[in-house]
């Protein structure tokens, strides 16, 4: 098939692999843009989870507010922002982003904590711990394996996410395949959907690895709150 | 006093009564692909995902990596499945129903399946006793009593479906999404992304509202 050998030639391609247009640096924007608003999220987030989480309240609140973002899509949310003073390019994805992985972040979390056994809480709570002890030196570690569950889907709907930033002057790997689009290059548009989906999944196996590594092996891996489709 | 220039009064409000009433017909026809392109992509992946799922019971090996595959196809972000189904399917609805009948199947099979394994063996035994056929142990016993798992799953994946139609826009058949980035292009026309984004939403309450009376029809015995 053409296509196949045009998108192998394409990104086999010194040209393709140098400069603002080039790959690694479309990469780099990439990541560095889905790592800001990972980070944001979690700075967001995980403290309200871990609150909620250790005094058991607003827990509806978290979930329902991970179901109503389904409703809301990506590309509305990043127009309309574009639409505001705050205006489009990688600030403005950043804060986009950042909306879209408080959910899985913060309801996984708190299923985390809220579910730590009663018995286990008592029994740190008769040991003498402050609630704050036993948020940190119980609660949390038993908590870390589902943590660990939303940041994954977390990332792995940011990085998904951050490809349409493209479409609202925005850069990363998204850049490929709108101005593949845009040239009608069935190659670039074709290599660009390769590197993203590339991308989506490496980040969906390192960050699996990590999951399973802060799972202790008597515990089963627990499933995460799954994000919508991104 | 100098006069303000006219750029500055160009007014551009979030929602104009007389944008809607002027555009009624391609908000509408917008409205409209909006709906056919969920609609055929969830039906779609009902079709796949009820003998997916069958299969998988009948062979249990085949579970793990059925899920898997689904999982697989969950994580390919859509703009990169339409970007890589384009050149072969063309700038065409056919490459939005693809990537999104895809994405469906990780929850509709997973939930056939919870809904299936959940029926009673002492009902589906009964029902043997009664000489009652394998086809009509399914269709008359165990999907009727697997329908709510498997209508929650139609509705979860059918408002993320409504989500992800705005994504076709890459390829010209976005729904709503074409009014959504047709606003962003025309000098960030505010009446027409709001409008259009709060009929995706509202689009999604409504499929979502709908499923949920359906439910309550077809599966009166859940009611206390």
């Amino acid at each position: 098939m053409s296509l196949v050998r045009d998108t192998a030639a394409w990104l086999g391609d010194s040209a393709h692999w140098s400069g603002v247009d080039g790959v690694p640096h479309r990469l780099a924007e990439h990541l560095a843009v889905s790592g800001a608003a990972v980070g944001m999220a979690c700075v967001l987030a995980l403290p309200v989870a871990f609150l909620l989480g250790h005094t058991g309240r607003g827990g509806a609140v978290a979930v329902n507010l991970s179901n109503a973002s389904r409703a809301l899509p990506t590309f509305a949310l990043l127009v309309l922002l574009a639409a505001t003073p705050v205006g489009f390019g990688n600030r403005a994805t950043v804060v986009a982003l950042t909306v879209f992985a408080i959910p899985p972040l913060l309801t996984n979390a708190y299923i985390g904590v809220r579910d730590v056994h009663k018995e286990v809480r008592e029994a740190a709570r008769g040991m003498g711990m402050t609630g704050l002890q036993v948020l940190r030196r119980v609660e949390l570690p038993l908590a870390l394996p589902l943590v660990a569950a939303g940041l994954r889907t977390a990332a792995v709907q940011v990085v998904a996410t951050a490809t349409l930033a493209a479409y609202v002057g925005g850069g990363g790997l998204g850049r490929l395949i709108a101005d593949g689009f845009g040239r009608a290059d069935p190659a670039m548009t074709a290599a660009g959907g390769l590197l993203v989906a590339a991308l989506a999944l490496t980040v969906e196996v390192l960050l699996a690895l990590l999951q399973r590594r802060v799972t202790p092996a008597a515990v089963a891996t627990p499933r995460a709150v799954v994000a919508p489709p991104a | 006093m100098p006069l303000p220039l006219a750029v500055d009064e160009a007014p551009n409000p979030w929602l104009s009564w007389s944008y809607v009433r002027d555009n009624s017909d391609i908000i509408l026809a917008a409205t409209k692909q909006h709906v056919t392109l969920t609609l055929i992509s969830v039906g779609l992946g009902l079709l796949l995902a009820v003998p997916l799922a069958l299969l998988a019971r009948r062979f249990r090996r085949l579970e793990t990596p059925l899920l898997g595959l689904t999982g697989l196809i969950y994580t390919i972000p859509s703009l990169a499945l339409f970007a890589v189904l384009a050149p072969i399917t063309g700038l065409t609805g056919t490459t939005v129903v693809i990537g999104l009948t895809g994405y469906t199947l990780l929850v509709l099979v997973r939930n056939v399946l919870a809904g299936l394994d959940g029926v009673p063996d002492d009902v589906v035994e009964a029902a043997r006793g009664m000489g009652i056929g394998p086809l009509r142990l399914l269709l008359r016993v165990q999907l009727p009593l697997a329908l709510p798992t498997v209508l929650a799953g139609v509705r979860v994946a059918t408002v993320s479906t409504v989500a992800l139609v705005t994504v076709g826009v890459v390829v010209s058949n976005g729904g709503l999404g074409q009014l959504i980035f047709e606003g962003f292009n025309n000098n960030l026309y505010r009446a027409e992304i709001l409008t259009a984004s709060l009929l995706c939403v509202l689009l999604a309450a409504v499929a979502d509202l709908l499923l949920l009376l359906l439910e309550k029809a077809l599966t009166p015995w859940t009611r206390r």
